[in-house]
């Protein structure tokens, strides 16, 4: 519930911040208050201006002009060191734990409770976070080492070292991105508790019912200005698209396929194992991916879903069983090979696998294509070939800025997934898609363009293979959803087949009963 | 707009690059120097020498005569193989510490070549160059076949290796084929039609100069046009994508370890078939590793690798003068050398000094103006 003396006093007064980068204004003049003790959402696009705000508050960024208040005293905050000071902290969206150690010794980094001076003391440090833990709800083992814990553990430790650091003003960047809905809710729940305790908390996040569920207050941001801020009885979804994006986006067409066509992928007791860890991480994955349907995979992270994408395209040997692309194996054949038999595949983390960050526009489009006609002539790359289909490709795709000679890390997040989808779209004779992760981290727009093009490929006769953490994108574009679980098809079926209810549970348990949600929690029992 | 930018792609390449060079590296290059120039005046004059003499005469010994710019080209000379060698590693993500060894051994190969009896001066020149070449190349690719097969570093086994190669050419030079009649531990001379022809007289100065150009020229041009040198970028910048679209990262570690090695082969060879004309065990002091430095200088980039080791070796030969004309030593020398790379290598605290020089970065640069 908003709390009515929300605006008591003023945690953070931003005054006039403007910032700019090269000719483009990330942030244009931003005059906002925040309250003491207010969850305060931000909404945007990719590119709005909100990581760069974020970014002035922690203090990674210099504005150019502007001035910020903090409980009304002026600030100047050059270093995430002087936000600290002043009580800010941030949780990022890739968190920055260290694996080996435990919950404990995290939490204390660099502010250790010592022992004669030198040495760590852990049972006060251990003391200190079951204390903390148990003031704000939050369930977690001090001695639990980090790798040993969920996603969602791991960000309620990111949180309690913030709140051991004595943070007043708690910056979550897309905190639920990637959460299941089960640890979504019970990151709200801790959400209402630090506000109870008069803590402001300032919320970033694409996911609007999430904006509606749990905010008090929302500021939506375009462009580098500010649009408006609302309080949230006052606001309902459709109104914040239109604030977000400046026009009225009509809801997604769901538009279903011809089912029952032929199969063109097809995996039997498909096994892997991580030579690393020692462990199978892929235990007899069996699934069917037939033409002109896309095929859904839900689960939480880390059950084998890019392992089985690596064993798809090549990039890592598959320790049993088989997989067949129109009845022919793929195993064992190499990245390059296997392109060429019509499989494509939207990696799921584009900096990793999906671009070469400091090659050209021109030059990413061309990656994996490069050694065939029309790019290659003899020993030499077709550079104007080249530059041709780029300069198709940036029309056809939006591709912003349409610079083909622009390098791809310069652009933004949503136009370089533009950039990986327009290259693997653009395939003669692809038979299969994998889309793994396609829309992470994206803005509504982005998001729905993306959509769109695998519906479009699906509607070409493309067997689709989506792997989505988001269950609703998964509901949303799949005739066929599989759950996978600890390296298994847990379930799979027509897309009606289960209710929300049996997919969360096999999800977290790879089973559809739906009782005693506690149990799920596995990772972090008491002592 | 569009097509104005697509007509001039070919053009823009050359001018492009050296732009690149003259924006970013090139500055980079020329402040860290200047900086190491300023350290070195501060740390000779603490130690009690004066510099402006010492400046002086190696300025002397670099320009004062015909003979001594010669000097300077000739030295230049091993550098801009070894440099090629470890910049086009780097370009793939490899770090050849392993150069010394490919040049020692290409060295060799060359010497022997350059014993056979009759054959016409070209022949038996580009015989000698081609067998240096590839003994390097193929040596090159040891390393590369141990990081493929055992995950083995590079860098520990190229520096490990350098020893294996140091002591078998001193072993050949030693015994097997050392004449008897020789006090020197090295091979015999190599026949006159093997001898690289000299450019001016009294210099050490070869054609292999222009054979070192040339392969500069030839590397940029393979970095930047063909399919290989493609893949070759982009496994050094990403490998994980490279390998994901299908680019075999061990085919690439092969193929660039023996352009590398064959680099370093070609090196050893110009300095024994022009320099010295037989291979004297302990002849390199040490090119292979100045070749690091020549690679970071020129920014992994071919054509910088020509006046970084211009400058290397400009600053060598001026330190020799140095050393015979006044009480400094040449190791002076090394200092600046060592400063150059250290502030290379710290490029947060050049970006710090080039930012205040350019408030406001434009990111349009590339951007042709099309206003009509």
């Amino acid at each position: 519930m908003p709390r009515k003396d929300a605006m008591t006093d003023i945690a953070l007064g931003i005054r006039g911040i403007t910032k700019q980068f090269g000719t483009t204004l990330a942030n244009d003049s931003i005059d906002l208050d925040i309250g003491r003790g207010e969850i305060h959402a931000f909404l945007g696009q990719n590119g709005a201006g909100k990581s760069t705000l974020m970014n002035i508050l922690y203090g990674l960024y210099k504005p150019d002009l502007g001035s910020i208040t903090v409980y009304g005293r002026p600030v100047e905050i050059k270093s995430p060191r002087d936000a600290a000071s002043l009580g800010i902290q941030m949780v990022h969206q890739h968190f920055m734990l260290g694996l080996p150690f435990t919950v404990a010794e995290n939490l204390v980094i660099g502010l250790e409770p010592r022992q004669a001076g030198l040495l760590l003391d852990r049972r006060r440090a251990e003391s200190v976070v079951e204390s903390l833990a148990a003031r704000y709800g939050l369930n977690v083992n001090p001695r639990a080492r980090i790798d040993s814990l969920s996603v969602g553990v791991r960000q309620r430790v990111e949180i309690l070292k913030a709140l051991y650091r004595e943070a007043e003003i708690l910056i979550l960047d897309e905190p639920t991105a990637v959460l299941t809905p089960l640890e979504t809710e019970e990151l709200f729940d801790i959400m209402r508790r630090l506000r109870a305790e008069q803590k402001t908390v300032i919320f970033i996040t694409h996911k609007l019912h999430e904006v509606m569920r749990v905010a008090d207050r929302v500021t939506v941001l375009r462009n580098g200005r500010l649009v408006g801020t609302r309080d949230i009885e006052q606001v309902d979804e459709e109104q914040l698209v239109e604030m977000m994006v400046g026009r009225l986006i009509e809801a997604e067409e769901i538009g279903d396929a011809t089912a029952g066509q032929e199969v063109v992928l097809q995996l039997r007791d498909l096994r892997a194992v991580d030579a690393l860890r020692g462990i199978e991480v892929l235990r007899g994955v069996n699934l069917d991916v037939r033409a002109g349907e896309i095929t859904g995979i839900a689960g939480v992270e880390g059950n084998g879903q890019s392992e089985l994408v690596e064993v798809l395209i090549g990039l890592r040997p598959a320790s049993g069983g088989s997989a067949c692309l129109d009845s022919v194996e793929l195993l064992g054949s190499s990245p390059r090979a296997i392109m060429a038999r019509g499989l494509a595949c939207i990696h799921e983390d584009r900096h990793e696998k999906g671009l070469v960050g400091d090659f050209t526009v021109t030059e990413n489009l061309i990656l994996g294509k490069h050694h065939l006609s029309p790019f290659r002539r003899g020993f030499m790359l077709d550079l104007a070939a080249a530059h041709e289909h780029a300069l198709e490709m940036v029309r056809s795709f939006d591709i912003r800025p349409p610079l083909p000679d622009r390098e791809a890390k310069y652009l933004s997040g949503g136009n370089q997934q533009k950039l990986v989808t327009a290259r693997e779209l653009d395939v003669k004779s692809m038979r299969v898609l994998i889309a793994s992760q396609p829309t992470r981290g994206l803005d509504v727009s982005a998001t729905r363009f993306l959509h769109q093009q695998l519906r479009a490929v699906r509607d070409q006769g493309v067997a689709v293979l989506l792997i989505s953490a988001d269950l609703d994108e998964v509901k949303l574009l799949s005739n066929h959803i599989a759950v996978m679980y600890k390296g298994q098809i847990a379930a799979s079926g027509p897309r009606d087949t289960f209710s929300d209810a049996e997919l969360g549970a096999l999800m977290m348990r790879g089973s559809p009963e739906t009782d005693s949600p506690e149990v799920a929690d596995d990772a972090n029992h008491s002592v | 707009m569009t097509q104005t930018t697509q007509s001039d792609s070919d053009t823009k390449l050359w001018g492009e690059t050296i732009l690149e060079l003259l924006a970013g590296p090139f500055v980079g290059a020329l402040v860290s120097f200047v900086l190491a120039i300023i350290a070195a005046t501060v740390l000779i004059t603490l130690a009690g020498f004066d510099v402006l003499e010492g400046y002086q005469s190696m300025l002397k010994g670099i320009f004062g005569s015909p003979v001594s710019m010669a000097d300077v080209l000739s030295r230049m000379t091993p550098l801009i193989f070894t440099g090629l060698s470890v910049g086009i590693a780097l370009r793939a993500g490899l770090f050849n510490v392993g150069t010394e060894g490919q040049l020692l051994l290409g060295a060799m190969a060359a010497a022997l070549v350059g014993l056979i009896d009759g054959l016409p001066g070209w022949l038996h020149i580009s015989l000698a160059l081609l067998a240096a070449a590839c003994v390097g190349g193929l040596w090159g690719m040891v390393p590369a076949v141990l990081k493929a097969r055992f995950n083995a570093h590079e860098v520990i086994t190229t520096i490990m290796l350098n020893y294996v190669v140091i002591l078998f050419t001193g072993y050949l030079a030693n015994y097997p084929f050392h004449p008897p009649t020789e006090m020197m531990p090295a091979t015999a001379y190599v026949a006159r039609s093997a001898e690289l022809p000299r450019l001016v007289q009294g210099s050490q100065l070869t054609i292999g100069l222009f054979v070192g150009i040339g392969c500069a020229l030839l590397l940029a041009l393979l970095l930047r046009r063909s399919v290989l040198g493609y893949e070759i970028r982009a496994v050094g910048l990403n490998p994980a994508a490279a390998e994901a679209k299908g680019i075999s990262q061990t085919r690439i570690w092969l193929l660039t370890m023996a352009i590398a090695g064959a680099m370093g082969g070609l090196g050893g060879s110009v300095e024994v078939l022009g320099v010295h004309r037989r291979f004297i065990d302990g002849f390199s002091p040490g090119y292979g590793f100045d070749g690091i430095a020549v690679a970071l200088m020129g920014f992994s980039n071919p054509l910088g690798t020509i006046p970084a080791a211009l400058v290397l070796g400009a600053i060598r030969v001026g330190a020799l003068a140095m050393d015979r004309t006044t009480r400094i030593p040449a190791d002076f020398v090394i200092v600046i050398q060592g400063l150059v790379l250290l502030f290379l290598s710290t490029p947060g605290l050049l970006r710090l000094i080039l930012q205040k020089r350019r408030a406001a970065p434009a990111p349009e640069r590339h951007l042709t103006p099309t206003t009509s």
